[in-house]
């Protein structure tokens, strides 16, 4: 794909234009149906280009995948945050529990605590470090969807259609884990089975 | 010179799970008066209720970073000198060098351990 695209690059356009503007000037050489050659190469050329963006189907990347990404890598700040929120609570637990044994025994819960929390910084640090991923690719976001603008605008009638997913077989059925909003909790796949057998 | 450890401790970060390490590893440094805010601003609203011992700041914040916080501080009439500890994952020279010029009094880079926490607060404010 990567030829191709070489192939019909700015250059080629320029290489078309400029041997039809020098038949034209040679008027000797010039027939209608030379130009017209030339003219259809040229044309050929835009619905090369035209078909191998929409095979790319640069919409989709700003329409479907990068929201998805951006809203998986979300998920996984805010699950990462609720587990840490659920560690924390049972530190501060074994904290308050710690008042009530001997000092040895008190000391040795407090430091394992402290080790606890600790660890429990790698919320913070992944949390900085996912969020800084998410601004990036909004911002390649941005970038493809300003370039489809203009090719839009260029090249009328670029197709648009929605994403079709061609997976097929078992690949297919593979999508999670699924965003909150978009699965079903155990007691609906209970009563599903229960329904189903 | 010993550590008041009633004194008034202000966490400032914007991440919920930090604020409640860094509290409870004051509390387990003996630390019982801790306050929290969420970023900058919030931090000098407290200042106009309180009076603190120490002030423990992240730097990456919105609206107002912990280091336009440390500037805001260090303006102010009272309380102007307090303890400052910026704790913060951004580890470039030119941010500590940043952080100095603008009065820092310790920095720590994240993750960190209760023991360079407790080692930096000892260094600011004498050994506890």
């Amino acid at each position: 794909m990567d030829s191709l695209k070489a192939d019909i690059g700015r250059d080629k356009v320029v290489k078309i234009i400029n041997s039809v503007i020098e038949k034209v000037e040679a008027a000797e050489d010039v027939s209608r149906e030379n130009i017209y050659l030339e003219l259809k190469a040229l044309h050929d050329l835009i619905e090369v280009t035209r078909k191998e963006i929409s095979a790319s189907r640069a919409s989709d990347i700003s329409g479907t995948h990068i929201p998805d990404a951006t809203d998986e890598l979300d998920a996984v700040v805010e699950a990462t945050e609720v587990a840490t929120g659920t560690i924390m609570d049972s530190c501060e637990a074994l904290t308050a529990y710690a008042d009530q044994l001997d000092s040895s025994h008190k000391d040795y819960v407090l430091s394992q605590v402290t080790k606890i929390l600790e660890a429990c910084s790698f919320q913070d640090i992944t949390g900085q470090r996912i969020t800084k991923v998410v601004r990036s690719i909004k911002q390649i976001d941005e970038k493809i969807s300003a370039l489809m603008n203009v090719l839009e605008d260029k090249i009328p009638g670029l197709p648009n259609s929605p994403f079709v997913d061609a997976r097929e077989g078992d690949a297919k059925l593979l999508n999670g884990p699924q965003m909150a909003d978009k699965a079903i909790t155990q007691s609906d796949i209970d009563k599903l089975l229960e329904d189903l057998f | 010179m010993s550590v008041d450890k009633n004194m008034n401790v202000l966490i400032v970060d914007d991440y919920k799970t930090m604020l409640r390490i860094i509290g409870n590893l004051l509390k387990q440094l003996g630390f019982a008066n801790v306050d929290e805010a969420t970023d900058g601003s919030m931090a000098l609203q407290k200042f106009k209720e309180k009076t603190y011992g120490l002030v423990i700041s992240d730097w990456n914040m919105e609206p107002m970073s912990g280091l336009d916080l440390l500037k805001a501080v260090r303006t102010l009439p009272t309380n102007g000198n307090v303890p400052f500890i910026m704790v913060t994952a951004e580890s470039k020279t030119e941010n500590v060098i940043a952080a100095k010029q603008a009065g820092v009094s310790n920095y720590i880079v994240k993750p960190f351990n209760a023991e360079t926490l407790k080692a930096k607060m000892s260094s600011v404010l004498g050994d506890f």
